[in-house]
């Protein structure tokens, strides 16, 4: 299906105050792909992201999503068929109860009051949260909060996911969780993100961002092993992937008793 | 210092009591709000030196705490909170009307001090009806109410909004707060200068916050319009809650029944 692709080409973009955060990003991302977009601060990773739903227009080159370029009048298509969600579930939640907010989406997209119902509840119950739904959003917990969050973008149907740090600020079963929940999902996905980990588990595919240009494009296997790319990227590898890790199946254990220069030692 | 963190505004409380069943949280919100603005209307309606009149009309808040089963005390703490607004405004009256109106015994008691009660009568009931109203509704319920019965959307999304976000808001500033606290040895640094960067600091953030949330809104769909869910139905049930309660509030309006009372009383001693 031709609308899961997205398509940048050439995209520039400077913010009002001239700072430029773009220069020129160009790849293609073809259905059922998972890709990681990665960077360091300040790549510009939030800039692309706020293109692949309009919410910026680009200052030049395009962004298309499947057939549809982005631009005015199409922006109600593409939103609909790029899922978005943010860094901050609070920015995400603000409607004042769990439904009402799964069923924000639907409803606005004028469909009759029981398919809103049908797909804010199937939506709830993909993520595990159909218990969660008369409660407020401001009692849930982290990884509730997240939860919800992609199910009220879930509840759009949309074509393609885009996520801005799924994995941040949540303890390590939440992100476990998370991680598994994503891995179910045969949308097209853009995920923006630190943890590198993660990336090794849920995506095919890694964008290296640096300062505004994508300065790697690849299999995930190929780079997330190249540790001089990554490094001059402000990023790292893998925690599995380290050497001090693989080399001794007990390394981290042993070089947090050895002290640092045990690690070194490990490591070479 | 904590008590930004403790206790601002406990409203959390509020939202669960109005997520409870009784047959008080089940009458349409719609008519509710109309209930209550008449309420208000007679309760202030009665003259400014008459503190007693407007005191049979309490049943109505009692009536919604009792079957709603919304505690007194909480009630009570909310109404004593907010109470020093109140009292800073009637304080003025015994001092700017000296007129004595009533002579009890020795102590003649000025008109100042008769119009100051009543200030507080009329307060203490219009709040505490207030109050039952959203324990026994839910904001959200009573804002969609509000939409659907003409109130300017703009008004309604921004109360949704303001009481969605009051408890993120009330983290961000418990949590600046906190920060300031434990750098500020003895006192050094929680002065006014401080105080008014971080205030500023806070707004920023906050209009920072309300783009993104903007942004949240427009990626699914929003075109300047809430929808809230299905609309609900007005049963009879609901237009008898209403047209009793208006009754009611006329008939204790219209006649003078603590001074029947107060008669009675006199008659039987």
């Amino acid at each position: 299906m031709s609308h899961h692709i997205v398509e940048v080409k050439e995209l520039k973009f400077s913010y009002p105050d001239g700072t430029p955060a773009l220069n020129g990003v160009n790849f293609r991302i073809t259905h059922g792909e998972s890709v990681a977009l990665v960077g360091a601060n300040g790549a510009g990773k939030s800039t692309l992201l706020l293109h692949l739903n309009g919410y910026l227009t680009p200052q030049a080159g395009s962004v298309r999503i499947g057939d549809i370029p982005i631009t005015k009048s199409t922006l109600k298509q593409v939103r609909q068929t790029v899922g978005m969600v943010f860094q901050d579930p609070d920015d995400q939640l603000f409607m004042p109860r769990v439904y009402d907010d799964v069923a924000f989406g639907p409803t606005n997209l004028g469909l009759p009051p029981d398919e809103v119902k049908q797909r804010t509840m199937n939506a709830l119950a993909l993520v595990g949260a159909v218990h969660l739904k008369d409660r407020p959003p401001y009692k849930l917990s982290g990884g509730e909060k997240r939860a919800v969050s992609i199910a009220t973008v879930l509840s759009m149907s949309p074509a393609i996911l885009v996520m801005d740090e799924p994995t941040s600020n949540l303890d390590p079963k939440a992100r476990r969780q998370l991680m598994s929940l994503l891995a179910e999902f045969d949308h097209t996905k853009i995920i923006a993100t630190h943890d590198m980990d993660m990336v090794l588990d849920l995506c095919s595919r890694v964008i290296i961002l640096r300062g505004g240009e994508v300065v790697a494009d690849g299999a995930a296997k190929d780079i997330l092993n190249n540790r001089e790319l990554l490094d001059s990227s402000g990023l790292e590898k893998p925690f599995r992937l380290q050497e001090a890790v693989w080399k001794n199946p007990s390394g981290f254990r042993d070089a947090r008793y050895a002290g640092i220069k045990g690690i070194e030692e490990l490591r070479n | 210092m904590g008590s930004i963190d403790s206790s601002f505004f406990d409203i959390g409380r509020l939202d669960a009591l109005s997520s409870k069943d009784s047959p008080v949280h089940r009458i349409d919100p719609r008519l509710k709000v109309l209930t209550t603005l008449y309420f208000i209307a007679i309760a202030i309606s009665f003259d400014k030196y008459d503190p007693a009149g407007p005191v049979p009309l309490l049943v109505y808040p009692m009536t919604l705490m009792i079957i709603g089963e919304i505690p007194f005390s909480y009630i009570a703490k909310k109404l004593l909170i907010a109470s020093p607004f109140v009292l800073s405004v009637a304080l003025f009256n015994p001092i700017l009307d000296r007129c004595p109106m009533l002579n009890l015994g020795p102590i003649s008691v000025s008109g100042g001090l008769v119009s100051f009660a009543s200030i507080m009568t009329k307060y203490v009931l219009t709040v505490s009806a207030v109050l039952a109203l959203i324990a026994c509704t839910g904001l959200d319920s009573i804002c969609s109410a509000l939409a659907r019965m003409g109130v300017p959307k703009a008004f309604t999304i921004q109360l949704l909004f303001l009481y969605r976000y009051i408890f993120v808001l009330g983290e961000e500033a418990a949590r600046m707060t906190r920060a300031r606290a434990l750098r500020s040895f003895g006192g050094k640094g929680l002065g006014m200068s401080v105080y008014s960067s971080m205030i500023g600091h806070l707004l920023l953030r906050t209009v920072d916050r309300a783009q993104r949330i903007h942004l949240a809104m427009l990626c699914r769909g929003f075109d300047g319009e809430i929808r809230h869910g299905e609309p609900s139905k007005i049963r009879l049930s609901d237009l008898l809650f209403l047209a009793g309660w208006c009754a009611l509030f006329t008939l204790l309006r219209l006649y003078d029944f603590p001074a029947w009372l107060g008669k009675g009383l006199g008659r039987l001693l």
